[in-house]
């Protein structure tokens, strides 16, 4: 917990070492790399809150998949893998599971699996996948290390790696059993980033190849490669402009372009959209921006007379220009070019997804952030933001630059997107790491020149002569040292807070399953619910092999990976169609409904229900309601999403019968469709005789905090099959059709 | 007569451009003709792909993004060993050799897994 602060008053401390005693560079470099050791560990440990809490397990929807595709590549092998035709999702008409998604984690985690099979460890490829998060984060505190020391100096170098070690914005999605794209993916993104920064400052073809590297590996991670593929020529365009243009740009940009492009190919989700995507075309109008713009560069110095070159530039311009301008107006108006996608206009203009594409919007970690996320996620981070970039602003250079236009360009999507929060913390904490750095050295250094002015000039670097000049103009203040000493309490202060923050953050907010819901019961003890796991392995101890069920697409990835059934629509929203049959079918009348399940071959249909344990009212739900999306909650915005989902599709499903006066009721004076949909009948089926809290007619919804309306359910075409002990899982079993004679 | 004068601009530009690129160092001459010559074969394969149609999507992309690529990586190695770029002093030529090789091997590596 106090990690961060020790970290920092040993970094203090080796100044002092240094000015004082020895001046070795080997006690600094020891200090350094013990520093960074324990950086590693602690990235580490304090993922593991989940694993001490529950049990070594998967979490939430979209790890139980990377899981089951994850055994499916360990058991089989890669080319199984890649050619794998999935038929137990998205019944009938099944996936393709290798050409549709991204292969990176998964290959990641097989291969870990594998050495250490080699290395004769008898692991269970399960502790690898939910290990794979926390190791991956270790290893990003030392990129960000290397990083920070690109950026600035070792110094915040190693306060970066300490900041990004604990910063419940990156913990959020990393703890251990948060077996996700993004667990890699930040790695990879911030790895691509620092050897890219690294390119354009050497100039050298080998990094440039490495960061080629680091981007292909990106691509095979997560579909958030897109914001790599536009920062950067992004940021070799305002270098262009600014006028801070060098060949090593050159060399950087368009050998990284290139081979980094080729190698996204090789990802068959990704394919040809390098080529064909509106959304890659900025790189690749860069890229040959970069070229006119270089050769011409070479024609002026070869010519060395302005006035042949502005005749030069003037054919050269017209036609490269008006080349452009067709190739991409024939490429748009002949469909080769696809236009922009539904997800990277609602980046562009938050309110897009709400109005055309309701089934992004209706996924709760892409709504807009709150400020009370940003707090809870940045802590003092969201402070010393701003004054680290005024450091960046005060040392312009083409590496900090980068950062601050990273920095910026990811605040603003976090605040478009909740989830892309992730995306801007590493900036946030190098940025903020540089300005902790810089005001503590100097802060330092000044407490330093009072007690020994002679040893004020023998600082180490450009910035302490630079900070010790600064020292020597503020001589004349009075209570200098005191100041100086006071800030830098009030620093330590911070970051212990920060610390404080972080531990708390992680244990009670981003470490929770959810799959295995925890509360405090009524003597402060915990109490747990274990309904999903019971309800998924009833289904696969007491359903026949081939059985489809239905449930909303939430839970479809944890339905096939544990109940191992086949589900018809899942996490993976590809086909919005069938979304919505799923959607109208629990949004119609019980006989309507049994026609679609009849045409869908349903056997059975899940449904999710809160009403008996009531979490919504519960503070452990309001703090993870941002991301862990608890059921409780979304079991009834869902519905409110199946409707509109279905009516989006098939006009027939209007959103406004199941309304009262624009509002969303269960208890009597709901609207008469709502009270009878299938939906509503199977959550409360049999509701109606349960008393669930003292002093409270039965049939009391403990989530809604009403009595429902509908207290006399039959059902005609379902029989009840299976209802968890708390009854947060619901089965339900479809008949065979009545006989005819 | 405004066209007389932009064709007697044109032959000045040319007259004068050949006579400064005559002054290039050998070696960087004969990376200049690498180049072209890669950028030549490129333009050949879009033309190709012009007329017949560019059906295995694949193979057209890494034929033409290989001569594109060698280009580019030729492009990256004639401005690292250029004596007159300063900001490449201490780059040695074997060092910026080494590296485009480099380059190159998981350039065209990566193609031929591509060719399909």
């Amino acid at each position: 917990m106090e990690k961060a602060t020790d970290l920092l008053s040993s970094s203090q401390s080796m100044f002092s070492l240094k000015s004082l005693k020895l001046k070795t560079k080997q006690q600094e470099l020891l200090l350094r790399i013990s520093i960074l050791g324990l950086v590693y560990i602690l990235a580490f440990i304090t993922r593991l809150f989940s694993v001490l809490r529950y049990e070594s397990m998967i979490h939430e929807f979209d790890p139980y998949f990377n899981y089951r595709t994850t055994l499916y590549l360990t058991q089989k092998g890669f080319y199984e893998f890649w050619n794998w035709f999935d038929s137990e999702s998205w019944y009938p008409l099944g996936r393709i599971i290798g050409g549709t998604l991204y292969p990176g984690l998964m290959v990641t985690a097989a291969f870990i699996y594998w050495i250490l099979r080699l290395l004769r460890f008898a692991v269970h490829i399960r502790e690898v996948c939910v290990l794979t998060a926390p190791f991956f984060a270790s290893n990003t505190t030392l990129v960000a290390y290397f990083f920070g020391k690109e950026l600035w100096d070792t110094g915040a170098g190693l306060v970066a790696a300490a900041l990004i070690a604990i910063c419940p914005g990156y913990i959020s999605r990393s703890v251990a059993g948060s077996y996700d794209n993004e667990g890699v993916a930040i790695f990879a993104l911030l790895l691509t980033f620092y050897l890219f920064v690294k390119a354009v400052k050497t100039g050298s073809l080998a990094w440039s190849l490495a960061s080629a590297l680091g981007y292909f590996y990106m691509v095979s991670a997560w579909g958030g490669y897109v914001f790599i593929i536009n920062l950067i020529p992004l940021y070799v365009l305002v270098l262009l402009v600014v006028g801070r243009y060098s060949m090593r740009l050159y060399v950087a940009y368009n050998c990284m372009y290139i081979l980094g492009m080729l190698l996204a190919m090789q990802i068959r989700f990704v394919g040809f959209q390098h080529v064909q995507s509106g959304e890659h075309m900025a790189a690749m109008g860069v890229f040959f921006l970069m070229q006119v713009f270089y050769f011409l560069d070479w024609v002026k110095h070869l010519l060395n007379d302005q006035k042949l070159f502005q005749a030069f530039l003037r054919i050269t311009l017209t036609c490269a220009i008006s080349v452009g301008v067709i190739a991409l107006g024939v490429g748009t108006a002949s469909g080769y070019i696809s236009p922009w996608t539904g997800r990277f206009y609602s980046l562009l203009d938050p309110t897009y997804a709400k109005d055309h594409i309701p089934i992004i919007a209706s996924v709760s970690e892409h709504q807009p952030t709150a400020w009370s996320s940003f707090m809870f996620d940045f802590h003092i981070l969201l402070i010393l933001f701003p004054a680290g970039l005024y450091f960046c602003f005060k040392r312009l250079s083409d590496a900090t630059i980068f950062i601050v236009m990273y920095g910026l360009t990811s605040m603003y999507f976090a605040g478009v997107m909740v989830r892309l929060i992730l995306v801007a913390t590493p900036a946030v904490c190098l940025i903020s790491a540089i300005a902790v750095s810089a005001t503590i050295k100097n802060l330092s250094l000044l407490v330093r020149t009072k007690t020994k002015p002679t040893q004020a000039g023998s600082g180490k670097g450009t910035t302490s002569t630079k900070a010790s000049s600064k020292g020597a103009l503020d001589q004349s203040l009075p209570y200098q040292k005191n100041g100086a000493i006071a800030l830098l309490v009030g620093a330590f202060y911070l970051l212990t807070r920060y610390a404080i923050h972080c531990t708390w953050v992680t244990s009670e907010a981003y470490s929770s399953p959810s799959i295995v819901l925890a509360a405090r019961g009524a003597h402060g003890n915990r109490v747990i619910f274990d309904d999903y796991r019971e309800a998924y392995f009833w289904l696969r101890q007491n359903t026949p092999q081939d059985a489809k069920v239905m449930s909303w697409w939430d839970y479809g990835y944890q339905i096939t990976a544990m109940g191992n059934r086949t589900v018809i629509v899942d996490n993976n929203t590809w086909n919005n169609t069938h979304i919505a049959t799923v959607g109208r079918a629990m949004s119609s009348y019980e006989d309507e409904a049994y026609e679609i399940m009849r045409s869908l071959d349903v056997d059975y249909v899940l449904v999710v229900f809160g009403g008996v344990t009531g979490y919504s009212s519960d503070d452990i739900n309001k703090l993870t309601v941002k991301f862990f999306s608890p059921f409780f909650v979304i079991s009834f915005s869902v519905f409110l999403w199946m409707v509109r989902i279905g009516g989006g599709v098939f006009p027939v499903i209007k959103e406004p019968d199941y309304l009262v006066n624009g509002e969303y009721r269960v208890d009597k004076g709901a609207a008469p469709k709502m009270l009878n949909c299938l939906m509503y009948k199977l959550s409360y089926y049999r509701f109606g005789e349960l008393t669930t809290e003292y002093g409270q007619p039965p049939g009391y919804d403990r989530a809604r905090g009403v009595e429902i309306g509908n207290k006399d359910i039959k059902l005609e075409y379902l029989e009840e099959a299976f209802t968890t002990s708390n009854w947060i899982v619901r089965i339900y079993k479809v008949k065979p059709p009545k006989n005819r004679w | 007569m405004a066209k007389s004068s932009a064709i007697k601009d044109a032959e000045a530009l040319l007259r004068s451009l050949r006579s400064a690129y005559t002054a290039t160092p050998t070696n960087l001459k004969i990376i200049d003709v690498y180049i072209l010559f890669s950028l030549f074969t490129g333009v050949i394969q879009v033309v190709y792909m012009a007329i017949v149609g560019s059906f295995p999507f694949n193979s057209f992309l890494s034929g033409v993004l290989s001569c594109i690529g060698t280009a580019v990586l030729a492009v990256c190695l004639r401005i690292q060993v250029n004596k007159e770029n300063k900001e490449f002093k201490d780059l040695p030529p074997e060092r910026a050799y080494a590296d485009f090789i480099l380059s190159n091997l998981v350039l065209h590596l990566v193609i031929m897994n591509f060719l399909g």
